[in-house]
């Protein structure tokens, strides 16, 4: 038996609210947090066999046809077993759910960087080193690598055109017109991409480092030619991906391959250099937004056109215009996307793909418009919220903005900021505050769960992943609630493709959407207790083991003996995406100090206030709000992936170069829940929180920065040169 | 990585025997591992130096004697360093991380290689890499290269902080040939500027150990040392100053100023110095130090913020010691 949930219509029946062991929606520690902690979570490169194998992928250097004239030399060097030119080795990573091989091959680099050879030897050391000495000739193509030199594609299902926003314009009492740059940014996660497979001539045995598994198992089998049903993926341990671990990448299809040639177990590491550039990089965009004001600063138009990049053959576009689909209301709209095929390293989804580039630069526009109309920033907001889609028309799920703005700004202390900027001074530093409002669209992906219930307790299995965020605990907690037991009594068994297939960890819909099957998998257990004792399952209390209903207690132990049973659940997006728009909302605020010296930015605290349905686990919630707001720092200051403007390759590409933020650069980061419950967002009321934290963030940063000091800073990030050069002087 | 040899000699001699064999030192090991996994550098013989009893920090007839393996941390925390030479306490602690400097050396910061990107990438030409390859850097990225001191055949940075504080000190590098032969090298003598030989860093020779460096006590005064970077840590020095300046009367009487993040080697310009000596401080007298420093200033393409940047600072930093 199944319990099927298509999401169709709102669920206003709150059970969540009315159960009885008292562990969904409190703090809760993440089952794996201890073993991360002691190293007994074991990462894919960790994965030991007697006879392993070690590849070393090989880049090409420049882009063209590619041709390896020392290959025999390179096979008989010390340890070496193997060089692979497989036809079937991938170009870069597959694009998030693609369920197909991405784009193969290694006689032709469309960029560089591409892998174009493995090398596999007895140890890793002898892998590198007969890699180093591969060498890959290039007979070089001539192509574009900057998105401003080639006509851009221009997809006619990404244009919007609602009204005439010239004319409003034309008309506006107050208007911003502005260009908004952001470069080229990387997941830049912990851990290395890595790969050890295992092939026993019949069945592939992939342990990877993997955000999507039931897709992935189908791209990898694609990409070497099996049927996934010999194909299985393991993924328990993620350290984190933020989109990069999405989709196959070149380290699984590779190491598959040369364990399918060699016939033992092979293990493939990405090199930090590697993982800049063979996986997917966030596009860099140019934004040219546009906003037209009546006197009141109520918005008449609204234009956001962006230009992002790709190589060709890839379907994904930064989405950058996603977010301002449904943020403000006003009657006149211009929306569009530019793709310009270029040859740099493919881009794909980075956290919060869309809204976290493109949210960032429309709010630093918004307070650059609260200025000209001298409306408080946060009062702007509010009097642009729509009533429904301003597009669509359709009605909002649930709407938390203004809660989110109000909240945020009185535990802020909004109100005591200077509307003017460079007011405030210490030294000499200029203190500033800012905001921003988030938005982020919200999604449910179909995914299965299924829980085996004895009386000694329950185990939770999906091929669902974990990749840092806290899949292992809320499932715990979603079980643990509707089941009555002890956290303790909840084993959770993640990241392996034999279990029924999960959403996969992306697109903050993880939570709800695993987390929605395992809560059906529990209705179903609660239903066959109930028709065990002869009541309706509403009448059930379950708790610490015993159920009881009416006045008569049943313990598990007595239910069941030496029974097993299993709940198995399964839930698909519906109809509800089709009556109703969904997203999570928020605010952030900001306070920084800037250099009047060297345009040095510090950034003094955060604090975030988000609505994202019912919070499953305040703990790991927050966690998340932290690590994107902490994102937004970097995108507003520190980060840039750098690409040569004559090929573009990836030039800082290890985390000496690449700037993320440091403990130095991170403040005290306040994160304030909004109180809320989406009927439409399923039986828990639960939303996605994993990318709400980062859409937006990095403008209250750089509005900050201009009620500092003054100095407008449109193109991220925004380094000490450029604060200097925006800054009166 | 190539494989090579290792060795851990208890002796001087012992190294010494090695260095004439053609051996390359390793001190702490956080540049020049990183250069061999990517075989920018490729020695067959490693000589590990932390055996040798050099890790001492001792009183000196001239100042302070530092061994050359007394880690980064170690002689930023030292009391003596604190207190005379706050400017170096400084470097040091604004440069790398804890865990960096728990690791890295007094003369293996010395030796650091640049961090221009190109250097570390085997797949471009790079003059400083293999010579007479052709500069990547010249029409590439150029953020972190160096706007003073350099060459149409290099432009790389040197990136080291510490050494920008000890150019300011006038230190000496203490050195011992490979016959045992010790002799002192002024700072100021020890950076090479690229030239046509980029490859060539320093004025040691081969087989050439480096045994300590030498502190003169500093002239009084006030110190400092002022870093702008990218990110409040944890990241090379667009431009940085380490400043010594002793005023009487209302006139600086004496200062010391070197560059960081500028120049191919830690920069240093006695013109400057020799313009201010005498005077009294004004906003005027600054501007025309800034004039001189980068009169010789070559700007490429995307490094024009540094003229703004360094001015800027060299105008704080003598206002602030000045006061
Ligand atoms: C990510 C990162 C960030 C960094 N950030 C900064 C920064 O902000 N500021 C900064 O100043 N530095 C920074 N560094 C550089 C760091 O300071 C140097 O790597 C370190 O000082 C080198 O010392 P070491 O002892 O590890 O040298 P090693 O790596 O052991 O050696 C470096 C070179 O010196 C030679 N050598 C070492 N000792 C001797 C000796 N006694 N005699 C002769 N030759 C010798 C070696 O042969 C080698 O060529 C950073 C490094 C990294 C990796
Ligand atoms: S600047 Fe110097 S180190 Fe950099 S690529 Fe050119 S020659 Fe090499």
């Amino acid at each position: 038996m199944t319990f099927d949930l298509k999401i169709d219509e709102p669920h206003p029946d709150h059970r969540a609210d009315g159960l009885a062991q008292g562990v969904l929606g409190h703090e809760s520690d993440r089952p794996d947090g201890w073993l991360k902690v002691a190293g007994a979570a074991t990462y894919a490169a960790e994965e030991q066999a007697d006879d392993m194998l070690h590849g070393f992928l090989v880049r090409a250097p420049k882009i063209g046809a590619v041709t390896c004239p020392n290959l025999d030399a390179v096979r008989a060097m010390d340890g070496v077993r193997s060089v692979l030119r497989d036809p079937r080795m991938i170009r870069n990573a597959a694009q998030g759910t693609a369920n197909e091989a991405p784009v193969q091959g290694v006689d032709r680099a469309a960029y560089v960087g591409q892998p174009v050879a493995l090398v596999v030897a007895a140890t890793f050391e002898q892998a590198r080193h007969a890699a180093q000495a591969l060498v890959v000739s290039v007979e070089e193509d001539d192509v574009p690598v900057l998105p401003d030199t080639v006509t851009p594609e221009e997809p006619e299902d990404q244009n919007t055109r609602i009204g005439d926003l010239d004319r409003a314009m034309s008309e506006a009492a107050f208007k911003v017109d502005a260009i908004y740059t952001t470069p080229s940014m990387v997941s830049a996660a912990m851990e290395p991409h890595a790969a050890t497979a295992h092939w026993d001539g019949e069945t592939l045995t992939l342990r990877g480092s993997l955000q999507m598994l039931k897709f992935n198992r189908n791209e990898l089998a694609d990409s070497v030619g099996l049927d996934p049903k010999h194909v299985r993926v393991l993924a328990p341990y993620v350290g984190g991906g933020f989109g990069s671990k999405l989709g196959i990448s070149a380290d699984c299809v590779a190491a598959a391959l040369a364990a399918m040639e060699l016939g033992q177990p092979v293990r493939v590491v990405q090199h930090r250099r590697h993982v800049f550039e063979v996986n997917t990089r966030r596009s860099e965009t140019r934004q040219h937004i546009r906003l037209a004001a009546d006197a009141e600063g109520r918005l008449t138009g609204l234009g956001h056109e962006a230009l992002v990049s790709n190589l060709p053959e890839e379907e994904f576009a930064e989405p950058v215009i996603q977010g301002s689909h449904f943020a403000y209301a006003a009657s006149n709209r211009h929306l569009g996307m530019k793709v310009a095929r270029i040859h740099r390293p493919a881009a794909g989804s980075v956290r919060a793909p869309g809204e976290s580039v493109g949210v960032t630069a429309f709010e630093v526009a918004m307070d650059e418009l609260a200025l000209s109309a001298e409306v408080d920033p946060v009062e702007l907001r509010l009097r642009n919220i729509p009533e429904t889609d301003p597009e669509s028309g359709k009605p909002f799920s649930s709407h938390r903005l203004e809660a989110a703005l109000r909240q945020g700004a009185d535990a802020f202390g909004w109100s005591r900021r200077h509307a003017a900027p460079r007011q405030q001074r210490e030294g000499e530093w200029w203190i500033g505050t800012g905001m921003a409002a988030a938005f982020r669209v919200n999604m449910v992906i179909e995914a299965e769960a299924r829980i085996t219930l004895t009386h000694d307790g329950a185990t939770i299995r999906s091929d669902m992943t974990d990749i840092g965020t806290g899949s292992y605990a809320i499932f715990g907690q979603i079980a643990a609630e509707l089941l009555g037991l002890p956290l303790s009594q909840i084993d959770v068994q993640l990241g392996d493709t034999r279990f029924p297939p999960g959403s996969g960890s992306g697109g903050s819909f993880g939570a709800a959407s695993t987390g929605t099957a395992v809560w059906l998998a529990g209705m179903e257990i609660r239903q066959q207790i109930a028709d065990r004792l002869g009541c309706a399952e509403a009448e059930l209390t379950l708790k610490d083991g015993v159920a009881t209903v009416a006045n008569q207690r049943t313990t598990l132990h007595d239910l069941l003996s030496d029974e097993t049973i299993e709940g198995h659940g399964h839930v698909k997006p519906g109809d509800a995406f089709e009556k109703v728009r969904q997203a999570t909302f928020g605010a952030h605020f900001a306070e920084v100090a800037v250099s009047d010296v060297t345009g040095e930015v510090r950034v003094r605290r955060m604090l975030g206030s988000f609505a994202a349905g019912r919070i499953l686990n305040p703990r790991t919630a927050r966690s998340q709000c932290h690590g994107g707001m902490t994102w937004g720092i970097g995108m507003a200051l520190t980060e840039e992936l750098t690409h040569d403007r004559r090929d573009g390759h990836a030039v800082n590409r290890d985390l000496a170069g690449y700037h993320l933020p440091v403990n130095a650069d991170v403040p005290p980061l306040d994160v304030h829940f909004v109180e809320e419950l989406d009927d439409w967002a399923g039986p828990m009321q639960a939303k996605g929180i994993g990318e709400l934290g980062i859409c937006g963030a990095g403008a209250s940063i750089l509005n900050a920065i201009y009620n500092a000091c003054g100095a407008r800073v449109r193109d991220m990030p925004a380094t000490p040169d450029r604060v200097l050069a925006a800054m009166p002087l | 990585m190539r494989p090579f040899d290792y060795q851990r000699p208890e002796t001087l001699s012992g190294a010494h025997v090695a260095a004439r064999d053609g051996a390359t030192f390793i001190a702490g090991g956080t540049n020049l591992i990183d250069l061999m996994k990517l075989e920018v550098m490729a020695p067959d013989t490693l000589v590990d130096i932390s055996r040798l009893g050099l890790d001492q920090i001792n009183t000196h007839e001239e100042g302070l004697h530092v061994g050359a393996t007394v880690t980064n941390s170690d002689l930023a925390a030292d009391m003596r360093v604190r207190q005379a030479y706050p400017v170096l306490a400084r470097a040091l602690l604004a440069g790398a991380s804890g865990q960096l400097r728990n690791k890295a050396t007094t003369g293996g910061n010395l030796l650091q290689r640049t961090r221009c990107p190109y250097f570390y990438d085997t797949d471009t030409p790079c003059n400083k890499r293999s010579p007479g390859s052709g500069c990547a850097a010249l029409g590439g990225e150029m953020r972190n290269h160096a706007v003073l001191g350099t060459s149409d055949h290099c432009v790389a940075l040197h990136p080291s902080d510490m050494a920008v504080a000890l150019r300011a000190l006038d230190a000496k590098v203490e050195v011992e040939d490979s016959d045992g032969t010790r002799r002192a090298i002024a700072l100021d003598e020890f950076y090479r500027l690229p030239g046509d030989r980029p490859d060539q860093e320093t004025t040691l020779n081969a087989g050439d150990l480096i045994t300590g460096a030498i502190l003169p006590a500093p002239f009084g005064g006030r110190q400092t040392y002022r870093k702008v970077r990218d990110r409040a840590s944890y990241a090379f020095a667009l431009v940085s100053v380490a400043a010594m300046v002793r005023m009487d009367n209302g006139r600086i009487s004496n200062v010391a100023l070197a560059f960081g993040g500028v120049g191919t080697r830690p920069w240093r310009d006695r013109d400057v110095e020799n313009l201010l000596i005498g005077e009294a401080p004004s906003q005027k007298l600054f501007d025309t130090a800034g004039d001189i420093l980068m009169k010789d200033a070559v700007l490429y393409d995307g490094l024009e913020f540094k003229d703004t940047l360094v001015r800027r600072l060299l105008t704080a930093t003598l206002t602030e010691l000045t006061q």
